[in-house]
């Protein structure tokens, strides 16, 4: 299989070509625009497969919906505000427990904001988002290799649980270039699952719905749904210990801010300082337990986004007390530099005493 | 008698409406309530009736069944 | 002497919970007919909204999914480009259809989208209580136009049959009316052109019909009957508005 080179929003458009995505419906929002025509390029005329650019972001969630509940892998993209339109259609898809790919490729905001990479949907992404008591899962990529296989790991994960997925992209990741592989083929047909509504055929008619006019029947789905939610904190996890085995300081950082951290801690590294990362990949289910067993090794961490301090709630709250955590956050689209990264690493590692 | 209806009690909420459109004026309004708490349309039984199936087109119960010779 | 009226198939033998004299019964029995006369019964999906017919799905025996108010239109395009052998349709109120679901309604139509819209146009919003429609008309009082409707301060009664005629992707307009044996038998038939217009690939029908809400109107049914034929449909005329199947009916 020949590495390309490849933008990050091609490559989720062709990871999930591969992955047997039979249609994809979006609405031009910067800067995912790509994926929306790579899809349209590539998509739309395959056999059997359907590409639409709906009239609003609202249209295309629900457009998903439709198409999930017909049986096909299906996904839409948007940026920060098209995300937020699509809440209440997300809020559907996990209620009717219906398969579904988002991909967020975000922005400054809030507001129409900037068009520039930012962290700051990471409440709106973990949180549920839209109304109702539930989760969606998160794929936190850092790469164009990674936002390729997380894609195919969606739809993997939101056909195995019936959950939605939201891949949490950004502006820089979407518009890098980088060499990419692609594991996968995609099938001459694509798949249909076995639980689709496709008309009442030797079968009693079934219905798909939310409503109950119970309120103890849909008790009962929230817990079912949370039960769910269990199983895939205990199986789906992901998560990358980087250089933290001997770390006296450890950055938690997700997405592009792991990238630049990264490159800020191999030169601290190179300084002398014992710096390391804790990087979730999923960030929902967050892998809690796997952090704080870093607290064994030491007491200090940093947590560095672009937002305001959205991830660090998770960070604190995995850690129950047993840290010390600072925070280091650019937000709006401002893209913070290795180099200055490095200075904010390397002053909290002498003002902590941990040289 | 060129046809009859068979109107269900249980049914009908009493809306009416049959009554209303019945070209020969053979349904009438029951004076005992049904189990739902509607005073429900009854068929007069008249030989009248041609099966013509208009109450049963407007009836929004479906409530009517209709026999034609 | 044989039967010559009964339940069709495809309506669950349950008992509606719609009000007496409620238009919906009777649009979901004739839709029920079409469905078993056209063969389609094992697949068809229907679309249901928001609104008094949420539980539609109680009583069409075909298979059903829930929508988010006014993204009938949407949703059904996703079922419709995801399997296209479906007969897929949309059962959709005057706020669905005509408020909150105006963009995804005219878009389906000047997409062309290959489904059936059943628009049940009642001027008010009548599962929530009976406020003001798109398709309230001029001087009508309801919950949130307690004075009468104001065309000044909250516009006209909107047209959406004549403005969904507009777009190339809208090969069926007509307007019906379920308030009499005559016009109920028109109706079928327009539901029945609708369906067969899916079957032969021809793009988007809609079918608007003016029915009866006893509740909201406060109204006997038979005067809200009457009241379809003396006020409503003065405001909304009955009959074809587009029609470029060529075929006069779908018999």
């Amino acid at each position: 299989m020949p590495k390309m080179l490849m933008t990050g929003n091609a490559a989720v458009g062709e990871a999930a070509i591969r992955a047997g995505c039979q249609s994809y419906y979006g609405y031009p929002i910067t800067p995912q625009n790509e994926l929306t025509e790579y899809m349209a390029a590539n998509l739309g005329r395959r056999p059997g497969c359907a590409f639409v650019q709906a009239e609003s972001e609202i249209a295309a969630i629900n457009m998903v919906y439709g198409a999930s509940v017909a049986g096909v892998r299906t996904m839409t993209s948007s940026s920060s505000p098209g995300i937020s339109l699509k809440q209440e259609g997300i809020s559907y898809l996990a209620a009717c427990q219906l398969p579904a790919v988002i991909v967020n490729m975000s922005r400054g905001g809030p507001g129409l904001g900037s068009i520039s990479a930012a962290q700051s949907d990471y409440f709106q992404s973990t949180r549920g988002g839209g109304h109702g008591d539930y989760r969606t899962i998160v794929l936190g990529p850092g790469s164009v290799q990674e936002l390729a296989d997380l894609t195919h790991h969606a739809f993997e994960l939101t056909d195995k649980y019936l959950i939605p997925v939201i891949i949490l992209g950004d502006g820089m990741l979407g518009q890098m270039m980088e060499p990419v592989e692609f594991s996968h083929e995609a099938p001459e047909v694509p798949p249909v699952r076995q639980d689709a509504l496709r008309g009442a055929k030797g079968r009693p008619s079934r219905f798909v719905r939310t409503f109950t006019s119970n309120p103890p029947d849909l008790e009962e789905v929230n817990w079912s749904l949370f039960r769910r939610y269990q199983l895939l904190q205990k199986n789906e996890v992901m998560w990358e210990n980087y250089m933290t085995e001997d770390a006296r300081l450890i950055v938690t950082a997700f997405g592009i801010a792991a990238r630049i951290a990264k490159g800020a801690i191999k030169q601290a590294r190179a300084n002398g300082l014992k710096i390391g990362m804790f990087r979730p990949i999923t960030l929902w289910p967050f892998p809690g337990e796997q952090l704080k067993a870093l607290s064994k090794k030491t007491k200090f961490f940093l947590d560095f986004e672009m937002n305001m301090g959205q991830m660090i709630e998770d960070v604190k709250l995995s850690l129950e007390g047993a840290g010390d955590v600072s925070f280091h956050g650019r937000p709006g689209g401002v893209i913070p530099t290795p180099s200055e990264v490095l200075r904010v690493i390397t002053r909290i590692y002498y003002q902590k005493g941990l040289s | 008698m060129k046809g009859r209806i068979e109107i269900n009690r249980d049914l009908c909420k009493g809306c009416e409406i049959c009554i209303h459109f019945c070209p020969k004026k053979l349904i009438t309004l029951s004076e005992t309530l049904n189990a739902a708490g509607y005073l429900p349309s009854e068929f007069s039984g008249s030989p009248e009736c041609t099966g013509c199936a208009s109450c049963a087109v407007v009836c929004p119960e479906v409530a009517i069944e209709v026999y034609r010779a | 002497m044989k039967k010559v009226f009964t339940r069709p198939v495809s309506l669950k033998n349950a008992v509606f919970h719609y009000c007496p004299g409620c238009g919906h019964s009777i649009i979901h029995r004739i839709t029920c007919e079409v469905i078993d006369e056209l063969g389609i019964q094992d697949r068809t999906i229907g679309v249901p909204p928001p609104g008094c017919s949420v539980f539609a799905y109680y009583y069409f025996d075909v298979d059903m999914v829930e929508s988010a108010h006014g993204r009938g239109a949407a949703v059904a395009t996703g079922i419709k480009r995801a399997y296209p052998e479906s007969i897929v349709f949309t059962y959709q109120g005057d706020g669905d259809l005509a408020a909150i679901g105006t963009t995804e309604t005219l878009h389906a139509a000047n997409r062309g989208e290959n489904i059936t819209a059943i628009f049940i146009n009642n001027a008010v919003y009548g599962m929530t209580g009976g406020q003001m429609a798109p398709t309230t008309m001029l001087g009508m009082k309801t919950t949130t136009s307690p004075f009468g409707r104001d065309g000044k301060l909250e516009g006209h009664p909107i047209k959406m049959s004549e403005i969904l005629a507009q777009v190339e992707g809208s090969c069926y307009v007509e307007r019906v009316a379920v308030n009499s044996p005559a016009n109920i038998r028109k109706a079928k038939k327009a539901i029945k052109k609708a369906f067969q217009n899916q079957i032969d690939g021809r793009g988007y029908s809609l079918v608007e019909i003016l029915s009866p809400c006893p509740t909201n109107w406060k109204m006997s049914s038979v005067r809200a009957w009457e009241w379809v034929d003396e006020v409503m449909s003065r405001e909304f005329p009955l009959g074809v508005i587009k029609d470029t199947t060529g075929k006069r009916s779908a018999d």
